[in-house]
């Protein structure tokens, strides 16, 4: 198995949480994994970006080459569009609808969807309904890892593991709320496969 | 022991505590930070009492750490790339005096320039002081170079550079790790005149170290960090330093590339080796992030055209590789990369709401509204960031410590008033110096020392500036009534504009003080305590 991830968003949003659950999970199955993360000036409220990678095979760079990437998961959607030279032809752009507007020149939110719906391959759920729902909308970021779950080759029992290992010290109320976040993007997702 | 997920940073500080080192020093510079933090956050380190405490900058930290050595310890020093233009005195000066305890020296470099202001390849730097040089291309051989680099600093009794990039240092892998090693017994230079760099000692040093570098040489020969991998395709040679191996490999199925490939891991480089690559192929294409160093050492100031790389074009002559730059250089193409849709907005870093650099600013512009544009000087920060809308407030950012020794040269071209911005953190990393300069010579500069208690743009790491401003200030000779702090709150605001304006009205050198906690540390109870019992935050 193979999955090039970018994980895209702004600076304080928690990429780094998907990043750390997905990378958790690929331990636990004995995948090879890279994760890169982006610290310093950018994450100051600025777009930041993190590049995951897991594999079944060694893996040689920590960056993913243009055009090659299977996923933009996005918790933020003009941002899923930053990254999208990173995209294959048939990759998926997975991301939240909610817009973070901390710009004057914020696109017309109308603009970004349909730039977003050129391509055939999307998911826009909106992440912090969803996980309001179910948990609190500080885990629209699980919503999202939920989303992106459908399309990576990782056992469910597993990607709950990889949350397990994030939020364990924080007590079994916590992270089973951060699971059912997990759970209902993944289930909302499902209806743009 | 056994398989961690480590950034690369997080590699080197876990190699250091298990090839037992006694000390790690450092100040914080993205993409270093984390190497010191992870050795202060460590159990192992603080079971074995390792020093674990940040420098006031990257000199003293250099410094710091060859004092550890000259005792007989293992010691590490990590800085990011341009913290070594600072520590370059103590750099180039401990390769003459040679080590005791095994030393490394890491430089974080930032090719791209994600949170820098230049990109300079400080392996010229190693070069300069005619030491090794370790270039890592993954987490676990950054693991492994640390143990081999202590060895070949005791062995060869010099300081060994380890450089890695941004892409390295913020990047996570599984690494293995072995039994940790005890730390070396406290012991004196054999030579008791070893570290006196008189020119009578220096001379003979010097010329140690030169005799050294045939057997650094004959070192890169043997090392497993520089491997020959042979392929029936000679029509070109390839040659990667650290990390660009990665963008290689990354094009080719298996990691199989058809072409004969030197991967570079250490220097000086392997003489041997780089002939035969260069007198088998065809043509050698030189591959490294950063400046292109080993390419121009290849093809010589006039340029033979054998050797291809960022120089004749084939790569960016600047930023960092990655796999596609490389397949296009290989097949020699042009690598293009589809426009970002026209819908997206640049979304910049900004200062984080509620922060008090911007109630600062907010003052700060309205005080110096009736003396116009183009007066405020800088430094390196989060405050950097107040060059952006809607502020726009500074005109310079150069390096740390330069926003008070520019105002002053401002000052003394005739632009009155001048004015400086800093932080606490750069305050204490070379702000001081420049401050004894404006006191002797009486300017007319207003320093604005913007105290948010820590050390914020790298993520909040502590500040040797905490409680003693006013103290270095007046020591270093401002005068008391021209020293003042204010607390940066909107509601201060008219009372914040008053006291700039009077100052700003001063003849000589003051020294304004806006004082609040930053936002991001507010969770840090340590901090939060501290800043109690000094007192600082009276409004």
């Amino acid at each position: 198995m193979k999955s090039d991830i970018i994980l895209a968003g702004v600076g304080g949003q928690g990429i780094i949480s998907i990043a750390a659950a997905i990378g958790g999970a690929a331990l636990h199955e004995n995948l090879h994994m890279k994760q890169a993360e982006v610290h310093g000036m950018s994450q100051r409220g600025g777009a930041v970006q993190s590049t995951l990678r897991v594999s079944s095979k060694p893996i040689a760079s920590d960056l993913i080459a243009y055009g090659s990437a299977d996923m933009i998961v996005s918790l933020e959607p003009m941002e899923s569009l930053r990254y999208l030279s990173y995209l294959k032809p048939d990759g998926w752009v997975i991301t939240n609808a909610v817009p973070f507007v901390n710009i004057t020149d914020y696109p017309e939110l109308e603009d970004v969807y349909a730039e977003i719906k050129k391509r055939s391959n999307h998911v826009i759920i909106d992440a912090e309904e969803i996980a309001g729902q179910v948990a609190t909308k500080r885990a629209a970021n699980m919503v999202m890892l939920g989303a992106a779950s459908n399309f990576i080759d990782i056992p469910l029992e597993s990607i709950k593991e990889g949350i397990r290992q994030i939020f364990g010290r924080k007590g079994e109320e916590i992270t089973n709320s951060n699971i059912d976040a997990m759970l209902a993007g993944r289930e909302a997702a499902q209806k743009f496969l | 022991m056994g398989k961690l997920l480590m950034l690369g940073d997080e590699a080197i500080a876990q190699a250091g505590l298990d090839a037992g080192m006694s000390g790690m020093y450092a100040y914080p510079g993205t993409p270093s930070t984390e190497i010191m933090e992870y050795v202060q956050k460590s159990k192992q380190a603080k079971e074995n009492g390792v020093h674990a405490k940040w420098s006031a900058n990257e000199k003293t930290s250099m410094e710091a750490a060859l004092g550890m050595s000259y005792a007989g310890k293992r010691a590490m020093c990590a800085m990011k790339h341009v913290g070594l233009n600072v520590a370059a005195d103590a750099f180039i000066n401990s390769a003459i005096t040679g080590v005791n305890g095994g030393l490394i020296v890491v430089s974080a470099d930032d090719p791209s320039m994600h949170s820098s202001q230049n990109e300079q390849d400080n392996r010229f730097y190693g070069k300069f002081a005619q030491i090794p040089i370790l270039e890592p291309a993954n987490q676990q051989e950054a693991y492994n170079m640390v143990h081999y680099g202590f060895e070949i600093s005791e062995k060869f009794k010099v300081p060994v550079l380890m450089r890695i990039t941004t892409r390295l240092a913020h990047s996570r892998s599984g690494v293995e790790t072995i039994t940790p090693k005890a730390q070396n017994e406290l012991v004196l230079p054999r030579d008791p005149m070893q570290f006196i760099l008189l020119p009578s000692v220096a001379r003979k040093n010097y010329k140690t170290l030169l005799s050294n570098f045939d057997n650094f040489i004959s070192a890169s020969e043997e090392s497993q960090f520089n491997e020959f991998i042979d392929a029936s395709d000679k029509s070109l040679g390839i040659i990667t330093c650290g990390i660009a191996y990665n963008y290689l490999v990354e094009n080719y199925e298996d990691q199989k590339v058809p072409y004969p490939v030197l991967r570079i891991g250490q220097y000086p480089l392997p003489k041997a080796k780089i002939k035969h690559i260069m007198e088998t192929c065809d043509e050698v294409l030189v591959v490294e992030d950063g400046y292109p160093m080993v390419e121009e050492m290849l093809k010589g100031y006039l340029g033979k055209e054998k050797v291809r790389g960022r120089l004749d074009g084939s790569l960016p002559r600047d930023g960092e590789l990655n796999p596609n730059l490389v397949l296009a250089a290989i097949h020699k193409e042009t690598f293009t990369l589809d426009p970002i849709p026209s819908t997206v907005a640049n979304r910049l870093p900004a200062m984080c709401k509620g922060c008090g650099h911007i109630d600062a600013y907010v003052a700060l512009n309205e005080a110096l509204l009736e003396h116009g544009k183009g007066r405020v000087f800088a430094d390196i920060g989060c405050y950097t960031l107040g060059a952006y809308e809607p502020y726009q407030a500074i005109s310079t950012c150069v390096d740390m410590g330069a926003s008070i020794t520019m105002a002053k040269g401002a000052a003394d071209a005739g632009l009155v008033p001048s004015v400086a911005v800093i932080g606490d953190s750069t305050f204490t990393h070379s702000g001081i110096t420049g401050l004894i300069d404006a006191v002797i010579g009486n300017s007319p500069i207003t320093v604005v020392i913007s105290d948010n208690y820590t050390t914020g743009m790298t993520g909040g790491q502590d500040s040797a500036a905490l409680g003693r401003i006013e103290q270095i200030c007046e020591g270093v000779g401002v005068d008391p009534a021209h020293i003042r702090v204010f607390h940066p709150t909107p509601a201060n605001h008219d009372q914040m504009v008053e006291l700039l304006k009077e100052e700003l009205a001063y003849p000589g050198v003051s020294v304004v003080i806006p004082r609040r906690q930053c936002i991001q540390t507010m969770k840090n109870k340590e901090l939060v305590t501290k800043v109690k019992e000094l007192g600082l935050n009276k409004k």
